[in-house]
């Protein structure tokens, strides 16, 4: 057991009522395993990620990780933004390096962790360049490895690549896969990105919306997962397994959702 | 790609002088002649007020030839005079850049002081440089740092406004960045904090420096001795309107000169790709 939330509540308070964000989750994530958390809007997910991350405090329940109960942010929870996060008066290989300058970490070290990790990404040639004259795509690619410079037990991740067109967004779940595969990294994303959870992770939590709790729990097996490293292309996409998963995931959302819009109507 | 038009087409060596033929050169120069040549007409009439630019060049070009005379008292050389107001204005704007930067941070970053003293700040900027002469005068018995206090009280707002607002619109996530990496309070405010907010501090310091320029011609009307702004006042009661007309000139041209060199330090500061 790596990741473990157990029992967790969330419940916001405000002058008109309290608003009910998370209940009852329970969820895991082990050593090296990619896990996705798909929900529509409303569904908590992103209080769930500032949960984890420790940038809000839960209501009730407790998220340990490795033994370890969460009270506060720290740099073992490494986190990507859904908004691009890089400082932008510093250069790329600044931005990465600068969490292990924070750690204290030698000038040699931090440069060679930078290195590797910009590698990793595919950006080494970019080093040097500030974040104003990446595209979107790879400053992304910065900011993940800005994250996994300083060595994260868990990469959390806020709909990363919500903001990138379709074809960009299609390159990146590549690379992630790639680097995920590489690194043997445990990671975890929220997205409301159906078919982005089923390319991506080995385990989907469904999350319902209003308040959100865990719907289902899928474990996704494609076509070459039994391979290594894994086979995920964009191929996989046309199996018929990828439309099985895909459209599981999307009736339960649905389902919730259309409830709302006939509420609407009436 | 260079090399290969070089190879299709000889390279005609380029002027050096070229830049004249632009059309940023061409069209303001155009206007400045037009302008020149309407005010000729206006003013070469019998019994005309003010001179014209012919007269003006007749009247004041020893003026111009030497700037930097020195008859003592207050018959100096423009570039004296000048000198003397810029130096007012870089004692005075300089503390009111310290000090609005310091102040602009500290209310931008915190809830409670904004509270406290935005109403205020928005009362004192709204008074007119010179208004607040006597005040100084009364305060500081001398004229000298009279008219620096004037230059600080005047430069300052605009400074701290905008350092304000850029320490408040430090976004959401390089907070929550600084979060997880766990940022000492130190930590945060000069390696986000501050950085996040150059832009905007910079935007009031150019519109701070401008102030001062033009508060600083009015406080010397009145406070006399050496400077541009009692030189003017003093061609006017001797009439001579020739070199009111050149001094104002030159005021406009150090004005542009002060804000382009701060743009300048910002290009520094701020190289145009982190933007």
């Amino acid at each position: 057991m790596h990741l473990e939330i157990t029992d967790l509540n969330r419940v916001f308070v405000g002058k008109r009522g309290s608003v009910v964000a998370l209940k009852n989750i329970n969820m895991h994530i082990e050593t090296g395993e990619f896990v996705c958390a798909v929900g529509a809007s409303g569904s908590g997910k992103s209080t769930l990620l500032r949960l984890i991350a420790g940038l809000d405090t839960p209501t009730s329940g407790t998220i340990n990780v490795d033994g370890q109960r969460v009270t506060g942010p720290g740099a073992d929870r490494g986190m990507v933004f859904q908004h691009y996060s890089l400082f932008p008066w510093m250069t790329v290989r600044q931005n990465v390096e600068f969490g292990l300058k924070l750690q204290g970490c030698s000038q040699k070290e931090r440069f060679d962790t930078a290195s590797y990790y910009l590698d990793v990404v595919g950006l080494i040639n970019f080093s040097e360049a500030y974040p104003r004259e990446l595209s979107g795509g790879m400053k992304q690619r910065v900011a993940i490895a800005r994250s996994l410079a300083c060595h994260p037990k868990v990469l959390l991740m806020d709909e990363p690549f919500g903001a990138l067109d379709i074809q960009t967004k299609e390159r990146m779940h590549e690379y992630l896969i790639d680097i995920w595969q590489r690194l043997q990294c445990s990671i975890l994303m929220i997205t409301h990105d159906v078919e982005e959870a089923v390319f991506l992770a080995q385990r989907v939590y469904v999350l319902s919306s209003r308040p959100g709790t865990i719907q289902r729990e899928l474990t996704i097996n494609l076509p070459g997962d039994e391979e290594t490293p894994k086979n995920r292309t964009y191929k996989i996409k046309r199996e018929p397994e990828f439309f099985k998963y895909s459209d599981e995931i999307s009736s339960l959302l649905r389902g919730r959702e259309t409830e709302e819009t006939e509420a609407i109507a009436s | 790609m260079a090399s290969s038009t070089a190879g299709l087409r000889p390279r005609r060596k380029k002027n050096p002088l070229s830049f004249i033929y632009s059309p940023k050169v061409i069209r303001p120069a155009v206007a400045i002649a037009v302008l020149l040549v309407v005010w000729q007409i206006l003013c070469s009439g019998e019994g005309s007020n003010l001179p014209s630019p012919v007269q003006v060049l007749e009247q004041t070009y020893p003026l111009i030839l030497n700037p930097f005379f020195d008859n003592g008292g207050t018959d100096k050389g423009l570039g004296i005079q000048i000198f003397a107001s810029l130096t007012r204005v870089a004692v005075g704007f300089s503390a009111a850049a310290v000090v609005g930067i310091a102040l602009g941070i500290l209310i931008g970053s915190s809830k409670f002081m904004y509270d406290a003293l935005d109403p205020i700040f928005q009362v004192l900027r709204t008074i007119p440089p010179l208004a607040w002469l006597p005040i100084a005068l009364a305060a500081l018995q001398e004229a000298e740092p009279s008219a620096i206090f004037v230059i600080f009280i005047t430069a300052i707002w605009p400074i701290v406004i905008n350092t304000t607002v850029g320490a408040q619109q430090v976004p959401q996530d390089y907070r929550n960045v600084s979060r997880v990496l766990k940022l000492s309070k130190s930590q945060y405010f000069f390696n986000i904090l501050f950085p996040a907010a150059v832009p905007y501090i910079f935007t009031g310091l150019r519109i701070g420096i401008g102030l001062s320029w033009l508060a600083i011609v009015a406080a010397e009307m009145l406070i006399g001795g050496v400077g541009i702004g009692f030189f003017i006042w003093d061609a006017y009661n001797s009439s001579l309107i020739s070199e009111i007309i050149i001094a104002l000139i030159y005021v406009g041209i150090v004005g542009l000169l002060l804000d382009r060199f701060i743009a300048f330090l910002e290009s520094l500061v701020v190289p145009a790709e982190q933007k």
